[in-house]
């Protein structure tokens, strides 16, 4: 797994069940906080028509964090929101997986099985959406 | 123009705790919870933080609290909160064809890949009062069909092998930021988005609907409406990668308008664009509508209605801006209406002064002694003002 890849399925992870599921792993590397974390905004841009070219539409909040273990590995954590503690255990997770001894184990416990709760939690609002699917009939006007 | 004044702390600090009381409400009432504000009254949420322009569902609740439920005030938490926060990304432009769908539907196509989804919709709704809710009933669960949703691609895109609808292509320009640099009319399109983007709904609502009704007619189709989760994207130096960051909801509505084309093009429809924040349905469609009146020009269309003046549309569009003028309205303006008292006073001095010249004196004269009396009576409020 590469690190963008874990880090979309920890930022989109509700902070609640991400601390849950990575306590359950019992892995306790000391770390510091070298960057924040700290919450600012991104200005998101979207596409005119869908495709065309790009306008700043409007701003969200995020949070950012960067954290060091103890023998100076680096970790990096990004959030949408303003949870201090999800960016710093975004960036934790990302410094611990740097860890030659680590890394198996949490791309095995921790992310896949996220991911896979993200991928049920996706299809269940999908299968929501797919019963309000609407076949509507056209009538012929005067009959 | 208003001159600042001192004093009436004290009245100031008990007018408020009044309103944090009437906030409040009766006591034997349970106290609103921020999360219920945001589970809830979603569509308000969803409202403040478009037009705050900052995505936030818990600060949006949280300012709708504090605002006792009024919108533009709401808006106005928000968008001053904005301004005590750094920017540390610009995302990547939104992929709204990747969009996890929770509603999606077209009013030009009938048969369409991944169908017409209806989602969570008032639409088809009887705009009864259900007075069930007057009472605590169970909700059922919503329905869940066996097979999720197959891909649901941008219809206007999939449909048009005939060239018959006008393409929206990226040339790689690096959009305007009017949270940079105020808008320096004439403004591009991209700016005009921006601001369309924030606008108040109720305004732009206004004028989609002129543009309806005749004033700028461009016949719109609701080409694709879609509502759903996209995931934010922004590129990260420390790993030279563009990563996602979170998902945000939001609608879009791609509209199709009647023809334009030139000598060297052939007619097609052309588009207009809304794109907002959370589930904002009705104002993504307003905003495609003006963004295709504000066209008009480019289009090669005369300017004839309100709804195609960009400067006129857009610098009144913001809540924040037009509430905050309209609303300093009532600060003390005593020193410049008594400048505006003296004034009227000279004119109509010079006013009398002209008739007595031309005969008719007397009834000039008591209205004269009148005005006396309340000039006197303005400049003790004025005196008592500035101390």
């Amino acid at each position: 797994m590469t690190r963008p890849y874990r880090q979309r399925v920890l930022a989109l992870t509700p902070c609640h069940h991400l601390e849950s599921r990575w306590a359950a792993l019992d892995i306790h590397e000391q770390h510091r906080c070298v960057r924040g974390p700290e919450t600012g905004m991104a200005m998101v841009r979207g596409r005119m028509g869908g495709t065309g070219n790009a306008f700043n539409f409007g701003e969200i909040t995020m949070t950012r964090a960067s954290v060091a273990l103890d023998d100076g590995t680096l970790g990096h954590g990004w959030v949408r929101g303003r949870d201090r503690r999800h960016a710093e255990l975004i960036a934790l997770v990302d410094a611990c997986a740097q860890q030659a001894g680590l890394v198996r184990r949490i791309d095995d416990e921790l992310i896949a099985p996220l991911q896979d709760a993200l991928t049920t939690r996706e299809a269940q609002a999908s299968r929501t959406a797919a019963a309000t699917r609407v076949d509507f009939f056209t009538l012929v006007r005067g009959e | 123009m208003y001159v600042a004044v001192k004093g009436g702390e004290q009245a100031i600090a008990n007018a408020h705790r009044l309103l944090a009381d009437r906030r409040r409400g009766e006591r034997d009432q349970a106290e609103l919870d921020v999360a219920q504000i945001a589970g809830q009254l979603r569509l308000s949420v969803d409202r403040v933080m478009s037009e705050a322009s900052l995505y936030d569902p818990e600060l949006a609740a949280l300012a709708l609290k504090q605002a006792s439920g009024d919108l533009i005030e709401a808006v106005f938490l928000l968008r001053a909160y904005r301004t005590t926060l750094p920017r540390l990304a610009v995302s990547e432009p939104l992929d709204t064809g990747s969009m996890r769908i929770e509603r999606r539907i077209s009013a030009t196509y009938k048969d369409i890949p991944g169908g017409q989804i209806l989602g969570p919709t008032y639409d088809y709704t009887h705009r009864l009062l259900d007075f069930l809710q007057l009472a605590e009933g169970e909700v059922p669960t919503p329905a869940r069909a066996e097979e999720a949703l197959e891909a649901c691609p941008q219809i206007l895109d999939l449909l048009n092998d005939e060239g018959l609808i006008e393409q929206e292509r990226d040339d790689g320009s690096e959009p305007y930021d009017i949270t940079r640099d105020p808008p320096d009319f004439p403004v591009d399109r991209a700016t005009r988005l921006q601001m369309l983007a924030r606008g108040d709904e109720g305004y732009l609502l206004a004028l989609g609907y002129s543009t309806q009704r005749g004033y700028g007619r461009n016949h719109p189709f609701a080409g694709e409406i879609r509502l759903g989760q996209v995931d934010i994207e922004i590129h990260v130096e420390e790993w030279d990668e563009v990563i996602c960051i979170g998902e945000i909801a939001l609608s879009e509505c791609q509209m199709v308008n009647q023809f334009g084309g030139s000598r060297e093009a052939a007619p097609q429809f052309t588009r207009g664009y809304g794109l907002a924040f959370g589930h904002n349905e009705r104002k993504t469609m307003a905003m495609a509508l003006v963004d295709r009146a504000l066209r008009a020009e480019e289009l090669g269309e005369s300017v004839t209605s309100p709804a195609q003046q960009a400067e006129f549309v857009l610098a009144h569009a913001d809540n924040v801006e037009s509430s905050g003028f309209v609303s300093h309205l009532k600060l003390p303006h005593y020193v410049d209406f008594q400048s505006e008292l003296e004034l009227l006073r000279r004119l109509r001095k010079a006013h009398e002064a002209q008739r007595s010249r031309a005969g008719d004196p007397q009834q000039k004269r008591e209205n004269v002694s009148e005005e006396a009396k309340a000039t006197e009576r303005a400049s003790k409020g004025v005196h008592h003002e500035r101390l």
